[in-house]
């Protein structure tokens, strides 16, 4: 039995690590479009697609990872939180079809691109609104009875679900101005820098506002964070967040194009693992913890050997998509 | 409830009929794009092959005129895909519960050495022939056509453990658990199933390819990128073919050997026959009923196609409880639309080789007809074949284990009822103007000097060579 109870904490890690370079890889692409209304010029547009178009379906099979990984490593955890998050996955998973097909679409439209840049922007926002609200409905807990959700279609619904919604969103579009500090120049750098600032202190809000919030969702949130011993490795987090945002106005100020986005990167590394310690040991809070979940043993270990070996040959080859494509983007030849 | 209203008109539209029709649409439209992927990727990396090996121009032209429809066809598939990969814990909850153990890590896998292959080098693939080196680019082509295949090997080892399951023990949580992966991974119908699908994948791709370049001969003949791709799409058709109809014929035995009920379907055969079963040929099957009405058949030929023997007894769906019977309206129609289309072309490399014997194959006009025709064939034979496999599964999600109606999540109709219509309205509007795109882009001929899709795009800053493309060079 123990060694069951190891390879499901390694396998909540993998999902863990699966889920936040979704978040890194694809944030910063689907604040993009939601920065998208922002920079009305076609040039501006065609640059910033640009930015991301070899990249994007990398970003976005974490997703797939994410989902298909809970299956196969958590099939409980998978079947009891997508019917409760039915909604909002649903909403997302509709997003992404409208942002998805942009990519190609607007090339392919010159009467519509307007249409499809609309459909980029529109898909992207939805998208992260309805991560946002997925997240915030798996922390304020869901209705399980034996091995099923047992709630409605919109008990997702919260003042809480929506606040976590609207705080990724910043999060995102955050991300997305930093990429494009980046990996721009002139103009739209300068108003890539403007919107930084603007974004940055709604990101720090929103952590702000989702950190004070949390604890007073469910009694053991509170317990985790304010009892002592706790106290002493939970207290440097705010710290921590606090001294990232200062290092990432100084960058902001000073003009280092890189700085911003890594830092951002940094912020959100610290408010996923704000969360890790909200839910660990739960999957499903207060109700499925990640051994009550796990899949036997024989299935976490048939997969476990494949991760071990392809995962760091993705990140290799994932590497070297992103170095082919490296340095600032420009518009081309046809437009200057 | 209000919303309850628009689902309470329609009887017999409980929540799991919505998520079936929800399945079923999304599916449809899902698998046409990995289907046109699957063989496109592989003949771009054979189109590149050529051109990198005897350097002719054709060959990168048509290269990057069918790159800009595979970038467009990828993009669908990929998004069309996600939907799929969530859907099963959205809509099928208690079936993710309990097969997640066997089958969620077999399309963990599909992910890990599948989707990430294809995505990491698909963006080199598009956008990269000018910005790395040749070798460097091809075999970015070629990690993509791969990708694709192990794509599908992983998700038709999972398709296939849910009608002929091995390998598995249930455990006290009613979870299936594996005993044996390999037994799994290559359970009884996988093999046929594979081949049957990655070669439907081919002919798909050569049916569209061979109508494109009939289109763009019938206005000139003499067009260079024209002629070869119809003549590699024709050769496709004239090999294939045949061997598709010796490996569906194939996959029919094995369903015969471990899912008889669902050849029961496929034939109509609502009655037992002691001494040889006939071939039906055409009917209209009355489920109610239990009766073929207006059958056109042929005696004993039925089972001299399934057991090879004018006289052999057959069993039919008189001998199965009604509540296990598949919807024999669907899977006998679906498969005589598939078979049909199979032999349709099996003629079709026929005549294509007779014009070609006869050096008519760049101006024979009716034959040019006939390819057109038969461009959309390759979809149509994908998803009828399709249509008869899972219905014929049907009423179970893993065959003789698990009924579909204890498969599904615990969701009201309105909930499914309301995300179906959304993705109707979604689909229909997003993927018929790709459809759309997509024509556009074939109606357009194959140039001298054909750009790939960057062309058309701003390229990142120059003056930077990368390193990795100027040394494989």
């Amino acid at each position: 039995m123990t060694g069951s109870i190891d390879i499901a904490t390694i396998w909540a890690f993998i999902i863990a690590f699966a889920v936040f370079v979704y978040v890194v890889m694809d944030g910063f692409d689907l604040g993009l479009g939601i920065l998208f209304p922002l920079f009305p010029e076609k040039t501006d547009r065609d640059v910033i697609m640009n930015s991301v178009a070899p990249v994007w379906d990398g970003n976005e099979t974490w997703l797939v990872l994410g989902g298909g990984g809970l299956m196969a490593a958590f099939p409980l955890a998978y079947a009891v939180l997508m019917p409760a998050l039915y909604t909002p996955v649903i909403a997302m998973l509709i997003g992404l079809i409208f942002r998805g097909v942009a990519f190609e679409f607007r090339w392919r439209s010159e009467g519509r691109r307007n249409l499809w840049d609309l459909a980029f922007a529109g898909g992207s926002l939805l998208a992260a609104l309805a991560q946002g609200i997925a997240l915030g409905a798996i922390l304020q807990g869901v209705h399980v009875e034996g091995r099923q959700y047992a709630g409605g279609w919109w008990d997702w619904l919260t003042p809480f679900s929506i606040l976590t919604g609207l705080s990724l969103a910043a999060g995102y579009a955050l991300l997305g101005a930093t990429w494009l500090v980046l990996k721009t120049e002139d103009r739209l750098r300068e108003r890539a820098y403007h919107l930084c600032w603007y974004l940055l202190f709604a990101m720090l809000g929103a952590i702000g506002a989702v950190s004070i919030a949390t604890p007073f969702l469910h009694i053991q949130y509170a317990e985790r964070w304010f009892t002592w011993p706790n106290l002493i490795f939970t207290a440097p987090v705010p710290i921590a967040v606090a001294c990232i945002g200062v290092l990432l106005m100084r960058s902001l100020i000073e003009r280092q194009d890189t700085r911003p986005f890594f830092l951002s990167l940094l912020l959100f590394a610290l408010s996923y693992a704000g969360l890790g310690v909200s839910m660990y040991p739960y999957i499903v809070p207060q109700s499925i913890t990640i051994w009550q979940a796990a899949a036997p043993a024989n299935s976490q270990t048939f997969m476990l050997v494949g991760v071990a070996v392809l995962i760091p040959l993705i990140l290799a080859y994932t590497a070297l998509a992103y170095w082919v494509f490296r340095g600032k983007v420009r518009a081309g030849s046809g437009y200057h | 409830m209000s919303l309850a209203f628009p689902w309470t008109i329609l009887p017999g539209l409980d929540a799991v009929h919505l998520a079936r029709a929800q399945f079923a649409f999304t599916m449809s439209f899902h698998i046409v794009f990995p289907a046109f992927s699957i063989g496109l990727a592989s003949y771009l990396a054979v189109l590149e092959a050529l051109w990198l090996w005897t350097g002719r121009e054709v060959f990168i032209n048509l290269f990057n005129y069918w790159l800009k429809i595979f970038a467009v066809g990828f993009g669908m598939g990929v998004v069309s895909g996600i939907v799929m990969s969530y859907q099963f814990g959205t809509n099928w909850s208690a079936f993710s519960d309990k097969t997640g153990p066997v089958i969620g890590p077999l399309m963990a896998y599909e992910v890990l050495t599948a989707f990430f292959l294809e995505a990491g080098f698909l963006g080199v693939m598009l956008f990269g022939l000018e910005r790395v080196g040749h070798r460097l680019h091809f075999f970015a082509t070629l990690m993509v056509a791969v990708g694709t295949l192990i794509s599908a090997f992983w998700i038709l080892s999972a398709n296939s453990w849910m009608q002929t399951p091995a390998g598995y023990a249930v455990n006290a949580d009613g979870q299936f658990v594996v005993t044996d992966w390999l037994k799994v991974i290559f359970n009884p119908s996988f093999p046929y199933r594979l081949v049957h699908m990655v070669l439907a994948a081919y002919l798909t791709t050569a049916l569209v390819v061979g109508a494109v370049g009939a289109f763009h001969l019938w206005r000139d003949p003499h067009l260079a990128g024209a002629r070869v791709m119809f003549s590699m799409a024709m050769w496709m058709a004239t090999l294939v073919a045949p061997i598709q109809i010796v490996a569906g014929d194939q996959h029919g035995l094995n369903t015969l050997k471990h899912q008889p009920v669902k050849i029961m379907g496929i034939e109509g055969h609502f009655d037992s026959y002691s001494d040889g079963a006939p071939l039906i040929l055409l009917g209209l099957p009355d489920q109610q009923a239990g009766k073929m009405r207006y059958a056109i058949e042929l005696p004993k030929l039925g089972s001299l196609v399934l057991k090879h023997s004018l006289d052999a007894p057959l069993a039919g769906l008189d001998t199965v409880p009604r509540e296990n019977w598949p919807p024999v309206y669907i899977t006998f129609w679906s498969f005589r639309i598939m078979v049909g289309m199979g032999f349709l072309m099996f003629a079709l490399g026929l005549f294509s080789l007779w014009a070609r014997w006869r050096g008519t194959l760049y101006r024979q006009r009716p034959l040019h007809a006939f390819a057109i025709a038969m461009g959309p064939a390759g979809f149509v034979a994908v998803l009828a074949g399709w249509f008869t496999t899972e219905a014929g599964r049907q009423p179970f999600t893993v065959y003789g284990l698990l009924r579909t109606a204890d498969s599904a999540s615990p969701l009201a109709a309105p909930a499914v009822g309301s995300s179906l219509l959304a993705f109707a309205i979604v689909y229909f509007t997003v993927f018929t103007a790709g459809v759309i795109y997509l024509l556009r882009l074939m109606a357009q001929p194959p140039h001298p000097g054909e750009a790939g899709p960057s062309r058309d795009k701003p390229t990142v800053a120059a003056g930077i060579t990368p390193a990795v493309g100027s040394y494989l060079r």
